[in-house]
């Protein structure tokens, strides 16, 4: 027994990692899928362009490789990163991808009657979208950043790839040590799917926080 | 005689190839109330929005209180003008949506309050106080702290009255503001627009199908037709005696439908 939770030890240190990875992970996508889904409906062309080969670039390529880029790749053009800056960025650019469609179709949901009444209010472009149409855009986001956040979270069992000590390394290092395969691969998939659950619970209750009021009903 | 307020010049609109307006000309003095009717698609709406700036002309020329409100002027030739200048022409006008376009996300109070701190820099507690006042004048104080959704069509048409005229605007525009309302709501939003129209020295264009609502309301009354006007005067007159056949077909298929005269 003593043996065992030594070895459970270890993966809770890889559950640590993975957390880490996700919050990080998640907020360079939260960054980029703005950035980009606002960028997709800018009015320069440029900032479209830009926007649209990103997006259309990190959503066609491999995780893997675009790790491998990142973390093999990089050092030959000066830029060396750690395994978990590697991580974080392969992650972060990739789910940022997804999400940024998320933001622009939000966005574009929202209905022309709320611009008019920016316009006719007089508001500027971008006092109208951060005061009127970000915030009640976000609130269509917010189910789909949470399938985004999940997604994040198990992709980020590639990193284990570059030997950065996440869950699914650790469950790797147990097998090796131990020669049982069935223990620490049925724990780790329970830890996933526990993690999973809470970014789900999560996103849930911002996202009753945040409908307050608009139902008419609750306050 | 004084200069018109608004003077519209030889506008012209096509949606697609379907020409709304072709050379309008109006003009309106300052403090006019006026009532513009007519058949659906006869361009009516279509002026408003024009005016608010929520659609581009194609031709002609529209003056805003002496100014220009599409061009400006360099070394004496008219340019289109930029986002700049729109903005600050828009300080002048107001508008008042037929479904109301309220912020859902927002309490009836911070409605009314966004605009003015954004847009001029009013601090929250002066901007709160007038914004008190108004909602007293539309009778919608008690429900400051409501949300959109909570309120009656009619309450949340009143709380857009308050929202528009919380900028202070010179002119304000109405497009169609009772037609979304069930009938038992329209006489409380006519109420407060009667009373604002006998209080305050406001310019007031209001597009409607309530021809009772359009005599008490408008010192003058033009009858649309296919973008053009067809006739105007003193709601006595375009009411109770309209010269021209369109008009008189108009009117009588209106009653016919019901509405009051």
């Amino acid at each position: 027994m003593t043996q065992w939770s030594g070895y459970f030890g270890l993966i809770l240190q890889g559950a640590l990692v993975t957390i880490e990875l996700t919050l990080m992970g998640s907020v360079l996508a939260l960054f980029m899928a703005f950035l980009a889904g606002m960028g997709r409906l800018s009015r320069f062309f440029i900032l479209r362009a830009l926007a649209t080969a990103y997006i259309e670039f990190f959503r066609g390529t491999s995780i893997f490789v675009q790790l491998f880029w990142a973390y093999f790749v990089l050092p030959f053009i000066g830029i060396s990163l750690t395994p978990l800056q590697a991580g974080v960025l392969a992650l972060g650019l990739n789910v940022g991808a997804y999400a940024a469609e998320v933001v622009r179709g939000a966005i574009q949901s929202i209905g022309r009657e709320q611009y008019e009444a920016c316009t006719a209010l007089n508001l500027g472009r971008w006092q109208g979208m951060r005061h009127v149409i970000l915030p009640q855009a976000l609130l269509v986001m917010l189910p789909t950043f949470g399938n985004n956040a999940i997604e994040l979270l198990k992709a980020t069992a590639v990193v284990s790839l570059i030997s950065l000590a996440d869950l699914t390394f650790q469950a790797q290092v147990v097998r090796s040590q131990t020669g049982n395969t069935m223990v620490p691969f049925t724990t780790i998939l329970f830890i996933y799917f526990i993690l999973a659950l809470l970014i789900s619970w999560g996103v849930r209750s911002l996202e009753r926080r945040m409908a307050r009021g608009l139902d008419g009903v609750r306050v | 005689m004084p200069t018109p307020i608004i003077n519209i010049d030889a506008i012209s609109k096509s949606f697609g190839t379907f020409k709304v307006l072709d050379g309008l000309s109006m003009q309106v003095m300052p403090g006019e109330k006026l009532a513009l009717i007519g058949p659906s698609g006869s361009g009516k709406t279509t002026i408003l929005r024009i005016l608010m700036t929520l659609e581009r002309i194609d031709g002609g020329h529209i003056q805003i209180d002496g100014e220009q409100l599409y061009h400006v002027e360099r070394n004496g030739q008219l340019l289109p003008a930029d986002e700049r200048h729109l903005t600050r022409m828009r300080q002048k006008i107001g508008m008042v949506f037929q479904l109301f376009n309220l912020f859902p996300h927002k309490c009836v109070m911070d409605n009314v309050t966004l605009a003015p701190m954004l847009t001029k820099g009013t601090p929250r507690a002066v901007a709160e106080k007038r914004a008190m006042e108004l909602l007293e004048m539309v009778g919608m104080a008690d429900k400051a702290k409501s949300m959109p959704a909570q309120l009656s069509g009619g309450q949340k048409q009143r709380v857009a009255i308050a929202r528009a005229l919380a900028l202070s605007p010179k002119i304000m525009l109405f497009d169609e503001v009772t037609s979304a309302l069930d009938p038992e709501l329209v006489e409380e939003v006519m109420n407060v627009m009667r009373k604002l129209a006998a209080e305050t020295d406001m310019t007031m264009l209001l597009v409607t199908h309530e021809m009772g609502f359009a005599h008490d309301f408008a010192d003058r009354v033009l009858f649309f037709d296919r973008g053009k006007i067809v006739e105007e005067g003193k709601p006595d007159e375009i009411f109770r005696n309209p010269k021209q056949e369109r008009t008189q077909g108009f009117l009588k298929k209106i009653i016919a439908a019901g509405h009051r005269v």
